[in-house]
Order: C-alpha cells, then structure tokens, then sequence
C-alpha cells in the first residue's frame, strides 16, 4: 500500500484524437511543493484539472488521499484547493460575499469566522465590504487564495498563478504561497516564470508534449532556464 | 462528506439573484427585449380581432423563447468567464445541485420578464391576458425552457459561436415545450378545457429536468 498523497498511473488525456497526456505516471508526497513547467500546450493544466476532478482521464488511475478518481470525486475534491490565472470570484459580490458563498458549498461550519480569518491573512479586512469587480488583479489574486484555502485543504493547485501581476503583487503571492505551504500543505503550481518556480518548489517538473522530460528535487544551485531548454527541444526533436 | 443538496441549490439561487439585483444586467435586458419584441408585432400584425387571437399566444411564447435564450446565455457565459463555474465544480457537491441552483435562477428571471409582459400585451393586444392560468401555463413552460436550456447552454458557452450555437441546439428540442404552451394558451383565451395540455406541459417538464439532472454532470467535464 502506497503512502504517497497523490498517485499518478498510467494517466491518458486525448481530445478528439490529440493525446494531451500519454501514459503519465507521477507519485507526490504530502508537503512536497512542485513547480509544473513546461512549453504551452504540454498539458500542465490538463494535469491539474484531472487532479482537480475537473476533467475525467482517458485511461489511468489518479488517486488522491488513498480515494479515486472519478468515482470518488467528491471526496477527493474536498481535499483540493485550486488557485487559477482567472479569478474564480463573483465581481458582483462583496469579498466577504464570495467567501461565504464558497464556505456554504463547502459546508463548513464555522464561516463567518473563517471568511474573517482568512480575510485578515491575505490583507483584505478592511475591503471585505467592496465588490470584487473594483479590486486590482493583484488583490483578486489574494482573495482567490483565501477561497481555495477556505476549507483547510491537504493540496493546493495553482494554475499559472502570477499571470498579469506586477512586481509587488508577484512578491506578496510569493509570501503567501509559502505560507500556504507551511510545510505540511502539497502544492502543486503551474508556471512559466522559473525564477519563481526554482526560488519556491522544493521539486521541480518539466512537461513536454504531454511527457515528463524531467522531474528531480530543486536545489540553489538547480540551473532550470538551462535544464528547461535541453529538455523541451530534446522532447521536440523526438 | 457531500455538503446537504438543498443547501447547495438555495446558495447557487440567493447567489444569482443577489448579483442580479446588483447589476440588473440580465432581467432588463431580457425585460427590453420582450417589450421591443411585442411593441413590433402588434403594429407588424394588423389583423382582424379573430386572426389577433390566433396570433398572440405564438407571439407570447416565440417572445418569451427567445428572451430566455438571451438570459440563458447571459447567465452561464457569466459563470463561464471568470472560471466561476470551475470554482463550484471543485467543491464536494453534488453537480445535480448545481444544475438546480442555475435552473431555479433562470427560471425566476424568465417567469419576471413573463409577468411582466402579460399586462403589456393586455393593452397592446387588447385580450385579457392576466388570469391565474395563464400564469399556470407560463410557469410550467418557462420550467421547460429554463430546464432543457440550463443543460444546452453549460455546453455551448464552452465553444466560439455560444451566442449562435445556442438558439441552435435549443429550438429544435424546445419544440414540443412550445407546440403545448401555444396550444393552451389558445385554450385559455377562447375558455376552452385545457387539463390535457397541462398534464402534457407538466410531463414534458419532468422528462427535461430530468434529463438536465443526469448529463449536467458530463456536459461540465473536459
């Protein structure tokens, strides 16, 4: 019996006829902080919305937290928290709004008091009574953090996270992801920006067409711009 | 470990009507639609009072068809846009609810706009048009609508041509919805009995919702 919090076998993704994933295997430990790179089209997010139960597999088997996809996705999902490029939030609704529509979904039992923690983590107490459709893309980005964490998830899935934030923004998400991740949380983040990924992920992954082209612990002296191109052109010239 | 179904209907409906209070985007547009609509056939359709009778209920429900294709794209592309829709697909809920919770939505906005319309046609048509059956009848065949056209348009707010794409798929199936409405609101006009047709309203409801029910799941799926 495997004790790896995810589990990966075997996983195949076509669209139509396009393989998008073919015959992935991937096992992640609990607290591991992984930094999913790669060319666009690779399947970074075909992997994660298949993690997130989001998009039912071709064939293979992910297993999250000893539970199964897709029969078991409502307890898998219970487990996740997903951070994506777009906000996932209702510009018509208020912060605190939002946070409490998601709390109910989750049905947790505390959510006033949740929303108002959380709130107060990503530095948004004081607009918790604005509507989200007049905050900046850098605060969205926050709120959408404390909507993923609402429910104390075990894993965490960022999707390109740091697309359109400007440099401040980009250093306070990179605050709180490591926060979110305190050591015990999984992440999962999908990401263009390797400087950020080799500062952040204690493991780093290379998807190409679909394949893994590399995946080995990240370290100070890891050279991942170069790593990066060896292994997408070796992929491309297969 | 699923949150409570009905909690999750009730959150996905309080949630829609509250951005629409705020933004009145989707009731009045659909409410401005139906009025211009209206407006156009009763000064289009200059016909003796019997052949007006014949006419008004097919211009009702052909209105109403289209307004609440108008809404039904407006509703799901606005869950669509910001990834919304992935948000509440990600909690550990039952996807039934969600397609609940959206339905009831469209379903309160369309019968809005149907209300308010009945009076307007009143005057312009100059048939009495509000009557306790026919807000039965409008009712049940905005249910039909709302049911059948939740499911189609989660599909076709995924694509390019959603706006296109959508009266597409949805007339052809809506067909039988709108045949029995017309049929009985002629039959609430001229005073006739019309149990048959709402037992066939009331059927053609039930199939619908339960076929939105059971595919939303894999309409929402990659």
């Amino acid at each position: 019996m495997s004790h790896s919090l995810i589990e990966i076998i075997d996983l195949v993704k076509t669209f139509g006829f396009l393989p998008v994933l073919k015959k992935l295997n991937l096992t992640v430990e609990r607290g591991e902080f992984i930094a999913l790179m790669g060319p666009n089209g690779s399947g970074k997010s075909t992997l994660l919305r298949q993690i997130a139960g989001l998009s039912r597999p071709t064939s293979g088997i992910i297993r999250v937290g000893g539970w199964t996809l897709p029969d078991e996705a409502a307890a898998v999902r219970a487990q996740i928290g997903m951070v994506s490029h777009k906000p996932l939030l209702y510009g018509n609704l208020t912060a605190q709004e939002n946070l409490l529509f998601f709390a109910k979904l989750y049905h947790l039992k505390n959510a006033d008091e949740r929303v108002e923690n959380l709130l107060d983590r990503v530095g948004l107490k004081k607009r918790a009574y604005d509507l989200t459709r007049t905050f900046s893309r850098g605060m969205l980005q926050r709120l959408s953090i404390a909507r993923a964490l609402l429910h104390d998830p075990d894993v965490l899935l960022f999707d390109e996270p740091y697309t359109g934030l400007d440099q401040s923004a980009s250093e306070t998400l990179d605050h709180l992801l490591h926060e979110a991740h305190d050591g015990n949380r999984t992440i999962i983040m999908t990401t263009h920006h390797l400087t950020h990924a080799a500062g952040l992920a204690s493991r780093g992954i290379i998807l190409s067409r679909g394949v893994i082209g590399y995946d080995e612990k990240l370290s100070p002296d890891t050279n991942l711009p170069k790593i990066y191109t060896e292994v997408t052109n070796m992929v491309t010239a297969r | 470990m699923n949150t409570p179904f009905i909690q999750v209907v009730f959150s996905i409906l309080r949630k829609d009507l509250r951005t629409e209070l705020r933004s009145r985007e989707l009731v009045s547009s659909m409410a401005l639609f139906t009025f211009l609509s209206i407006l156009v056939f009763s000064f289009a359709l200059e016909l003796d009072r019997e052949a007006k009778q014949e006419a008004v209920s097919g211009v009702l429900w052909v209105t109403l068809v289209f307004a609440s294709i108008l809404g039904l794209n407006r509703s799901l592309a606005s869950e669509r846009e910001e990834g919304n829709m992935d948000a509440m697909l990600i909690a550990p809920v039952n996807r039934i609810a969600i397609y609940m919770g959206k339905m009831l939505g469209n379903f309160i906005f369309t019968v809005i706009v149907g209300v308010v319309l009945l009076p307007v046609m009143t005057v312009l048509f100059n048939f009495s048009m509000v009557r306790p059956t026919m807000i039965l009848i409008l009712i049940l065949g905005i249910l039909g609508l709302s049911s059948i056209g939740t499911l189609l348009a989660t599909m076709t707010v995924q694509t390019r041509s959603r706006e296109t794409l959508l009266p597409i798929a949805m007339l052809p199936v809506v067909l039988p919805v709108i045949l029995t409405v017309v049929r009985a609101t002629n039959a609430i006009l001229n005073n006739q009995d019309m149990m048959q047709t709402l037992l066939t309203i009331g059927l053609v409801d039930v199939l619908y919702i339960t076929l939105g029910s059971f595919l939303f799941e894999y309409v929402t799926e990659d």
